[in-house]
């Protein structure tokens, strides 16, 4: 036996698997980036140069502007995109607080009946928001919230899943760290702030990115709720975009306001990337 | 003592005030609205109760069409989301160099907004009278003939729903399943290349076995995420999906309830609780089979 040959061939088929693998991880990047590449490029050709082209170019030699500033000033991007910042802001602020509370007193606190209440909060973890969202949608237009921010925020400012880790995250905390400050007279939200919330805070951070995803992109409920373009959000907005803006067909207009929506959340990911996948992959649920 | 309970449900209070109201309370009302026959939601009377709306919704034909789209999305999609992302998990964890880049780039879909994003896949897929479109060139290359895949025939339109739907789902397996494979003791593997044991076979010995766990939670998530698809229709096809006929369950529900077929609540629970019913006898099925096969 020639051990040479028997190394090169070795050798060899590892290469070609390597190539192999590369070629189908490429090939898989490729399919993910397209439509990105795609719509930055429709984004960028004039309108007139896009409705020209029969077969579609890859490239375009007259790059402009035009378009974003059609987005902005021919349809109400801008409010849209304000109602979103807002209802993401608001709605996140608010969980946090009552997550961080809730939080707060299934972890530290005792009181009776307190396991049969996380329980019952632990199956509510399986409800789908299919089944509810009926009734909220009635509730919310008896009430008269229908078109308002109020309306908007209310239903989707809990969350039992977060509420879970965040528990589970201060548990961690050791109790003598409690006793000693309940020693030194220490309130109890004094401790909640100046102690648990710095210890646990990555946990916030991650909840709090996952919540900002979460809101940047609903759509249902907003769709539900509001039919004043006043109180659209970026979903529902580009959706309005589609069926009735700019009057007539301008793809590339439409294209540039679908990167305006989609730039913010791929800034926050690159930055927190880490923390994003990490939360993702513990609490994450689309797909 | 007494004032420290009063205390603790003081912290508890906004939690259960927001989940009575909005989760606790739905639970039992869309229960009795779908016993609640010829419910009016402007006077809010009804005259009588009964199964007459459970009768109406599995009779009715876009209910139909809708319960047969959300099947074959779902039949297609998760296995071939699943397997492909456990192909690309194992290419993904057997390279080194450009590995971050990678995950970061598969990762993409998952921070983007799915109305914007499905908009440049129509865009893509549809043929209008200025142009075929983008895919269509790829077709026409290959010596294929143009198809308009949004208005087109409904092989075509339930082609770019599932191949969407896939693109959608695939960073959060991904994501999981790359965690699992690099979570398997490596110890296996050394002890696998001692004895001289074959690729494929360290695969079905011990690779799968190994996040075989992980392979089912995604399986059983995968299916209840696909029986609840909507969005990712409404940006292909737009809000009146009845009439491009790739409605899904969860899009008739919401049609039901609001927009210009809308109005009726108690049609729209009916078919909530019958996606519910499916939805929950599928998990326990999966659940089952994963008791027999999962090693944990």
């Amino acid at each position: 036996m020639d051990y040479d040959r028997i190394e090169q061939r070795a050798r060899r088929r590892e290469t070609i698997r390597k190539a192999i693998t590369y070629f189908l991880l490429s090939l898989w990047a490729l399919i993910v980036l397209f439509p990105f590449y795609w719509m930055i490029l429709s984004s960028l050709k004039s309108y007139s140069a896009y409705n020209s082209e029969y077969i579609p170019k890859f490239y375009t030699l007259t790059p402009t502007l035009q378009n974003y500033r059609d987005a902005f000033t021919a349809v109400p991007l801008s409010r849209y995109f304000l109602n979103t910042l807002i209802f993401t802001l608001a709605t996140t602020a608010i969980m946090l607080v009552v997550i961080l509370f809730a939080a707060f007193a299934f972890a530290r606190l005792d009181f009776p009946g307190k396991n049969a209440v996380f329980a019952l909060f632990l199956a509510l973890m399986m409800i789908p928001n299919e089944l509810v969202i009926i009734t909220n949608f009635v509730t919310i237009t008896n009430w008269g919230l229908r078109n308002t921010f109020t309306g908007l925020i209310l239903p989707s400012v809990t969350s039992v899943f977060y509420i879970y880790l965040l528990k589970e995250n201060f548990e961690q905390i050791p109790d003598e760290l409690y006793k000693a400050a309940k020693v030194d007279g220490t309130s109890d939200l004094k401790y909640l702030f100046k102690v648990m919330l710095p210890i646990c805070q990555p946990t916030m951070v991650t909840i709090t990115i996952l919540k900002i995803i979460e809101c940047w992109n609903a759509y249902v409920w907003p769709r539900l709720i509001t039919d004043d373009e006043a109180y659209f959000l970026v979903s529902n907005g580009i959706q309005e975009i589609r069926e009735n803006g700019f009057g007539r067909e301008n793809i590339p207009a439409m294209m540039a306001a679908v990167v305006v929506i989609s730039v913010p959340l791929i800034v926050l990911f690159l930055i927190f990337r880490k923390k994003v996948m990490a939360g993702v992959s513990r609490g994450g649920t689309k797909g | 003592m007494d004032n420290k309970n009063w205390k603790a449900w003081l912290y508890l209070l906004p939690a259960v005030a927001f989940l009575g109201a909005f989760m606790v309370y739905p639970l039992a009302d869309v229960l009795v609205y779908s016993f609640e026959e010829g419910y009016n939601s402007a006077s809010q009377t009804f005259f009588g109760t009964g199964l007459y709306n459970y009768s109406y919704v599995l009779h009715d034909p876009y209910f139909l069409q809708a319960v047969k789209n959300t099947f074959i999305l779902v039949i297609i999609t998760v296995p071939i989301s699943t397997g492909i992302a456990l192909l690309i998990s194992l290419g993904l964890n057997s390279v080194r160099r450009l590995r971050e880049l990678y995950q970061t780039v598969f990762f993409l879909p998952y921070v983007t907004n799915t109305l914007a994003v499905g908009l440049v896949f129509m865009i893509l897929f549809k043929k209008t009278p200025y142009s075929d479109g983008m895919v269509n060139l790829l077709i026409n290359w290959f010596g294929g003939e143009s198809v308009d895949f949004i208005d087109g025939p409904y092989w075509a339109k339930m082609f770019v729903m599932c191949f969407y739907t896939v693109w959608v789902v695939m960073p959060f397996k991904i994501l999981i399943l790359t965690s699992a494979l690099a979570s398997v003791n490596q110890d296996y593997y050394r002890a696998a290349k001692i004895d001289g044991t074959s690729k494929f076979r360290i695969f079905t010995r011990i690779t799968l076995p190994m996040i075989s766990p992980m392979v089912f939670y995604l399986i059983i998530t995968g299916f209840i995420g696909a029986f609840k698809a909507y969005s990712d229709e409404v940006a292909l096809f737009g809000t009146d999906l009845n009439a491009a006929g790739m409605n899904t369950i969860v899009g008739y529900v919401y049609d039901m309830l609001y927009g210009n077929s809308g109005g009726y609540p108690s049609y729209a629970s009916a078919s909530a609780l019958i996606l519910f019913a499916i939805v929950f006898t599928i998990t326990v099925i999966n659940l089952l089979i994963s008791r027999k096969n999962v090693h944990y």
